[in-house]
Order: C-alpha cells, then structure tokens, then sequence
C-alpha cells in the first residue's frame, strides 16, 4: 500500500509492505542509512528517531502506521550545515567509539532535551535506558547530555 | 635488509605512477609480522589491471606533490580509535599537521599484508612502524632539501610540512620537494624517531578523524552501503549447531518475483531485489533438519563435560599464551609444606560479543576481459585472513579477491572470521550481481562465536608473613592468554587442558586474560583473608614488578583504600594483573540490595599503565568502555543452550550492560614516557570482575566463583552459610 509520510520535513509517498517497519522504510525505501539496526526487537535503540517529539524504535513501528506525524532522524538535525547542540555535545565530549550507537543516542538525548531542559544524571539514565552502547561510552553520552542542557540544550524551533 | 628483487622495485614504480609521483617510503618486514606464508605470497604476481605492492612490505606511506600524506596500513578501525592514534604519530614524525594525513585502512589491495586488528598489537607494531616510516620521509625530504640547496642537511629544521634553513631562511615545502620526481626510499630499522618526552602531537588528545560523520549519522558502515542493482540476500539456517538439511522445497519461494534460491550442500541462500522480498523469500523455504549426532552438553552440564572431554590441541579462542605447560620449583611439595594452602575452583561462562553493528558485508562480482574479480566490503578484523577464506570459498585465486573493511560497528574480537563475506561472495560469484547481507541479531547470537566457556582450578600456599610460596593453576579450555602470574612465586605449575567446546568459540576482547584473572585475583583475595592482610597490602608484598606496584597503589590511593564507614550492604575490593604490555588495578565498590539481592557496581578506579600515551583522552575512553562492558561479563551475560540450540539469542533475554549499570568510573592514566606504547583496547577489562567478586564477599560474605556472578542478583540467604570461606 501507499502512504505518505513526513520525514525531515519532506514529504514522501512510498509504497509499503504491511511487514514494513518504519526502521526498513527509512533505509531501504529512503535511504536515509543514518537510522541503524542493532537488534529489531526495540532493545538497543539502534534505531531511535523522533515521531512528532517522541523517541521511538522504529524498528518497532509498523510502516503503515508512521503516516501523518513528523519524522525525524539524525540527518534531519544539522540546520545549514551547523550541527544540533546534541551533536555537538557529543561531539565535543568525544563520546562514541565506533559511533554505531550514536544516532540512536542523539535521538534519544534530543527527545529528552525536549520534555526536560534540565534533567538530572538519573533522567539521562532512565530516558537513555533501551538505548544500548556494546562500546561502554554511557559515562560520556551522559556528560554529552549535561553539556548540550548547560547550552541552552534546545534548538532552533523548526 | 632484504635484497628487492627486480620485480619488487617495478612494482614500486608502478604504484607510485598509480599515485601520480611524489615520495614513497616504504618498510620492509622481515621478522615475525610477516605471515608464515610469506615466501608463497611473494611469488604470487600483482592484482590484474592494478600494480600491488609486494607482500613483505609491512607499511608505507606517500606524499604528493602538494604535500598531501597518504598512509597505507592493513589495520582497520573498529572504534578504538587508531585511525586517529597512528595519524598523529605519523604527523608527530613527519612534523606535518594531522589535517595533511589520510589513512588507508584494512584494504587488501591497497594497504600492506597485516595479520589482523587484535591482540593490542596496532599501536606497538604497527605505530612504531609507521613512525620510523614516518621518520624515514622526514630525513629524505631534508636531504633533498640540502642538496637543493648545497648545504649542510644537519642545519636543516623541519615544521609544519615544510624544510627550512634558518640560516639562509630558505623554506620549502614537502610537495615542492618532491613535485615532479618520483623517489622511493626504504626505511633504515635504526632511523632515530622522536621521544615521547618532546612530542607534540602524539601524545596530545586530538578528536577522532572523521567524528563529524560519526554524529551526523554520514559515515557509512558496511551495513549502510548500496550499489545499482544489488540483490538482498537471506541465509537458511539450521535448526539446531550442526545439523543437516534433509529435503529441501524451495518452489513457494522460488515463485516470488525476483527470488533467487541458490543451494549448494547445506548452503542455502535467498537474494531478492528488497530486504522484505528476501525475507519473505526465506521464510517461504520448507526445510527439515536432522541434528547432529553425538553428545550435547547443555548450559547445565558445560563445566563437567570441559573437564572430561579434552581436545588434542588448542584451538580458536585458545590464542594469546602459550599452551605448553609452565613449572617452576616443586609446586607439589611447597604446597603440602604450606603453613596456609587453599584450593578453589572458577568457571567462566561462554558470552556473546554482541557488537552493535551485526555481521554485514557486500559483495560484488565482476567477469571482465582479463578474468573474473570479487570484491567485498566487510567489517572484519582480519582483512587479508578474510580474503583466503573468501577465495577459498569461491574457488577463486586469492590476488582476484579484495576485501575492503570500512570503518566497522566494533568487533571486540567478535569478527575474526568473514561468515558474511562467505556468504555474500558465493552467492554474488553464482548471481553475477552485488549481493548485500546483514546478519540479523539473533544470528549474530546464534552463529557467530563466543568467548569460551572454562573451568579453572587454583590451588595454592602462603607463608606465615603472607608471601605465596606454591601455586597451581589449571585451566580447561578458557585459554592461556595472562595464565601465569605476575607475581614471583617460587613454586609453580601452570597448565593450560584445551576442551572440545560443544559450541563456536573464539577471540574476545583480552582473550582469556579476563578469565585468568578472575580465577587467579579471586584467589589472591581469597589468600589475603585468609592470612587475615589487607587486600592491597598482600599484593603489594607478593608484587616484584614496579609497574605493577605503581598502579595498584595508584589506583587504591585515588580510590581512597580502604576508607572506613561503608555504607551498609557496601563493599569494596581490589585486583590487578599485566597483560599485553599493560599494567592494570581496579578497586571496586558494589552495594547488594539486602532484600532482593541485587547487585550494582557503584564505583570503578582503574589505574592503567600501557607505556607512553599516544592519545590521553582516547585511552580514558578505551578504560571506562572496557569497564562498562566488564559489568556484562562480570555480573550477568552468559550463553544459555541446549541441544545445540541457543535459548537466549535475543537482546530482551541476553542481557548486556545498560546505562544504569555503568558505575562512575575513575581513569588514572600512568604515563611512561620512556617505555615503549603499548595497545590498551583489552587489558582494562580484566581486573574489574575479581574486583567486584571481592567487593561483594566484603558486602555479604558471599564468595562467588562463577561467571556472571549474578545473573539474577545474590541469593543471600541461601547462600550466605556456604560462602563464609
Ligand atoms: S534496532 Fe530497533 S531497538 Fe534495536
Ligand atoms: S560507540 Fe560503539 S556501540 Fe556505542
């Protein structure tokens, strides 16, 4: 079937499978690779993107069913080619390794940054929870958080 | 140095009129780097269409006539950071900025014959390699320079990709140097390089090349990647380890537009021009399976069966020590003359590496004019292995295969092998098309390998002032990595029994040195108590190597040891142990829930030593990651089987560690500025297991001996009576 669905303040019309997560139409449909897999079953957050201001697995939501709310994924962040604060923040605190995780991170800690200016180290633990780094980097992607809440954390509205 | 043949110094030049000129220096091994192979390979002529370099290269670099720095090395980066690492030593060499260095990693035919990322081994080797590579450049460029300009090359300064005579204050730059001419040099093995004291760039904590993708969500991983007309590819698996396929219908897949199944033995693949058609596809194949014959040992039972069932020699996951047995003294007889012996025995669970980037590779086959060639992007930790296995597999020559590793989704030596490569290379060589796979995580689990299971038995003596005067250690198949002590014990046997592993086994992240450490450091812990010594003090008296006495009092000093008034249901501990030229102490503090048993790692200091840093910030990060995943190991990830079949092949039943279970980490760097570097991605982990067991016999009185330590939390009341050793 076909839908139609907002990413990046793109509209797209694709044509689905009712098997189709939104995680698959992402990548394979649109290309959009910045959106990982890690386990499919909505336990690594690998896949994290924001539905309207909400982190959600997309491995997890059925294509069909992403039709009408706002996506948006990593590569939606950068405005004129200047990084969201969150990237930045990671990227000043150096906290990845092998960055698999990081999109999911970012994602994550941006929703986060939207419900809750400044949150706490236990907020930070409990919003970043299903989100897993096999590389250990937590320590730093909660330094991350802290530093883009201390900037002022939000961002430029849409 | 060995003599180039002819056809070694062509090959040069052609490589160099590939790179368009300019200045290439290159090392030529001649030790132990090369592989055993080495005579074959260098018989086997060039790539087709394409110049190669010889094999017994191990490094080489080359600048351009812009003074562009290319640097070429079969290692690969898996987000340990090496490609940063070794770009700054070769900018600290070459005295150019980082901005000028581009690395070329882990493609085998571009980069030089290397044996794989593992075993620390990237920044000793193949950093001092690229520094004397580096170097090399450096002193050609100044005596172009001076000859140039008839002077002197001793007056000669070099800066910031330029030479300069501050006499005359003539300047040139690198690309000027070399622009228009093509040289080559060799690397002398005794061309002086920089000491780490008067580094500038080394030394410093510069960001991650290329981070900016990385956060952008830019950088393509294997898994990411596409190419016109690739195909999707599926594999059938079996149902159980080792079983095989009996009838097979394929004909309700087959029927699926642009299906293709392509079965050869128990080798069955699906390719379809989406992921959904291939998983449809899959899914659509009537398959019954007979199981293997034979025993099958279970969760439950791997230990004894370890025991009882040795293998005639060590195999994968046995790497990294030596497998011979080693005695010192009469162990026997110091142990029956101790005035203190205790004998307890440790079991290390089989784990998943779990990396968060699954298996993934694309190949692509193509027939041209001068014969048929594969390519194959994967993320694997040994390339050039890779490519044989892939060769191998495809019944093609070796030097028509290339294998190219973008930077990858971590390995933790998790990805040695190349079962994707396999797998989309046969089925691209049958299809003619490009075939991409992605390991689905629960594949991952249930067919890639683990870090072996094993058994551990320590026996051992101490004298009445606490010194260890007898040890015995036997260990049944973990492995031998770090199996002898670091302390100087008078009286030692240590053996390493091999098992056949019911299960695919293989490297991990510091290889056994984890388990060996969990076994050995738990019994030192439990010696102290029992000579009624500190923790800290006994080791300390037992330790003759000052390094290792540095960081275990660096580590206890900043972790504030013993400290007093711990917090009910709190407990602290302390291990240590050197490994791959590391030197690493961890003190631990665990609170345990007195009602539901639960554990929590509150606090890690790890005090590492690994020579002159080469990347401060880099090997913080290295240390608290290796920590973060040693709570997994140390407190609840564990392989559960039966019947050749894997029961917890998902992340919601394995658990890996989570953001609430990273403890806040302390990192205290020692820094030896005049040791030689060291690889520091595995030692870190090994101490923070028998840390946190000594922690938790502190805040319970409960010795646990077995990991995990607590998959379900401590069962504190039945246990407590037993524990009391
Ligand atoms: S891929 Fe969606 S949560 Fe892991
Ligand atoms: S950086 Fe590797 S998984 Fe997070």
């Amino acid at each position: 079937m076909r839908i139609d669905i907002d990413v990046n303040g793109h509209r797209h019309s694709v044509d689905v499978d009712p098997s189709q997560t939104l995680l698959e139409v992402l990548r394979d449909e649109l290309g959009l690779t910045g959106t990982k897999y890690g386990c499919g079953e909505g336990r690594c957050g690998a896949c994290t993107v924001l539905v309207g201001a909400h982190a959600v697995a997309s491995c997890t939501i059925p294509a069909q069913s992403a039709a009408g709310p706002p996506i948006t994924t990593i590569e939606g962040l950068e405005r004129d080619g200047r990084l969201h604060p969150v990237q930045q923040a990671f990227l000043d605190e150096q906290a990845f390794q092998c960055a698999y995780c990081t999109p999911g991170m970012v994602m994550a800690s941006v929703a986060l940054l939207r419900a809750n200016a400044q949150p706490s180290r236990e907020d930070i633990a409990h919003a970043l929870e299903t989100n897993v780094c096999r590389c250990g980097t937590y320590p730093r992607i909660a330094a991350a958080v802290r530093r883009a809440a201390a900037a002022g954390g939000g961002e430029t509205p849409r | 140095m060995k003599p180039a043949a002819r056809s070694e110094g062509a090959s040069r030049r052609e490589f160099l009129k590939m790179l368009g000129g300019g200045l290439l220096v290159v090392l030529v091994s001649r030790d132990a780097l090369a592989s055993p192979a080495l005579g074959a390979r260098l018989t086997e002529g060039p790539a087709p269409g394409r110049p190669q370099m010889p094999e017994n290269v191990s490094a080489w670099l080359h600048i351009d006539q812009n003074g562009d720095v290319t640097v070429f090395t079969g290692k690969v980066e898996f987000g340990q950071g090496i490609r940063t690492s070794l770009a700054q030593e070769v900018a600290e060499e070459l005295r150019v900025p980082m901005s000028s260095i581009r690395l070329v990693m882990g493609d085998t035919l571009l980069t030089p014959f290397d044996m794989g990322t593992f075993g620390s081994r990237s920044t000793p080797q193949m950093g001092t390699q690229l520094r004397k590579v580096a170097a090399t450049a450096r002193e050609r460029l100044v005596a172009l320079a001076a000859e140039r300009w008839h002077v002197d090359a001793g007056r000669l300064t070099t800066a910031d990709g330029r030479v300069t005579d501050p006499q005359t204050h003539k300047s040139a730059r690198y690309g000027d140097l070399t622009a228009g001419r093509t040289i080559t040099a060799d690397v002398k093995d005794d061309v002086a390089l920089t000491p780490a004291a008067h580094w500038t760039i080394a030394g410093t904590s510069a960001p991650r090349v290329g981070a900016r993708d990385l956060v952008t969500g830019r950088h393509q991983y294997t898994s990411d990647m596409r190419v016109p007309d690739m195909l999707y590819a599926k594999i059938l698996r079996p149902e159980s380890i080792g079983a095989t396929l009996a009838p097979l219908d394929s004909s309700a897949a087959e029927s699926m537009p642009g299906v293709a199944v392509t079965r050869d033995g128990d080798f069955v693949g699906v390719t379809a021009p989406s992921p959904v058609v291939a998983a449809k596809a899959l899914g659509a194949l009537r398959a019954t399976w007979t199981p293997a014959p034979g025993p099958s040992p279970s969760s439950r039972d791997i230990y004894d069966y370890l025991r009882r069932t040795p293998a005639p020699e060590a195999g994968p996951g046995h790497e990294g020590g030596p497998t011979e047995p080693f005695e010192r003294g009469n162990a026997a007889g110091a142990l029956a003359s101790a005035r203190h012996r205790l004998t307890q025995s440790y079991t290390v669970a089989y784990i998943a590496h779990v990396p968060l980037e699954p298996r993934a590779a694309l190949a692509q086959y193509a027939h041209g004019r001068d014969g048929d060639r594969l390519t194959v992007w994967t993320g694997t930790q040994r390339p050039f292995a890779v490519r044989d296995q892939v060769a191998q597999a495809v019944g093609m020559p070796n030097d028509r295969v290339r294998v190219i590793v973008p930077d990858t989704g971590s390995g933790y030596g998790g990805k040695h092998t190349g079962e994707a490569a396999v797998e989309a290379a046969r089925l691209a060589k049958r299809l003619g098309k490009p075939v991409k796979l992605v390991w689905t995580r629960e594949e991952e689990f249930r067919w890639a390998y683990f870090r072996p299971a094993g058994v551990i038995d320590v026996d051992a003596g101490v004298d009445a002032d606490g010194a260890i005067t007898a040890w015995t250690f036997d260990n049944y198949n973990s492995g031998p990595a770090a199996i002898r002590p670091p302390y100087p014990i008078a009286n030692q046997r240590v053996t390493f029994h091999p098992s056949v592993s019911p299960l695919r086994q293989g490297s991990y992240r510091a290889l056994a040195a984890t388990a060996n450490h969990f076994a050995r450091e738990s019994h030192v812990s439990e010696l102290a108590h029992m000579v009624d010594m500190d923790p800290v003090a006994f080791r300390l008296k037992n330790i003759d190597d000052p390094r290792l006495h540095d960081v275990v009092q660096k580590a206890a000093d900043t972790f504030g040891w013993p400290g007093t008034n711990h917090q009910p249901g709190h407990g602290i501990g302390v291990a240590c142990g050197f490994e791959k030229g590391g030197y690493v102490a961890t003190c631990a503090e665990v609170s345990v829930d007195r009602g539901s048993g639960d554990v929590r790692i509150v606090r890690a200091v790890t005090a590492f030593d690994c020579g002159a840093i080469v990347n401060p910030d880099g090997l913080r990060n290295q240390i608290s990651g290796a920590l973060v995943q040693g709570v997994g190991g140390a407190l609840f990830e564990a392989i559960d089987f039966d019947h050749g079949v894997i029961r917890n092949a998902h992340l919601a039943d394995y658990r890996v560690p989570r953001f609430s279970d990273a403890p806040a980490i302390d990192v205290v760097l020692v820094d030896r500025p005049d040791e030689p570097s060291m690889g520091a991605g595995e030692a870190p982990i090994m101490a923070l297991a028998p840390a946190v067991a000594a922690a938790i016999f502190e805040a319970t009185g409960v010795r646990l001996r077995s990991l995990p330590m607590a998959p379900s939390g401590i069962k504190l009341a039945a246990a407590s009576g037993a524990g009391s050793s």
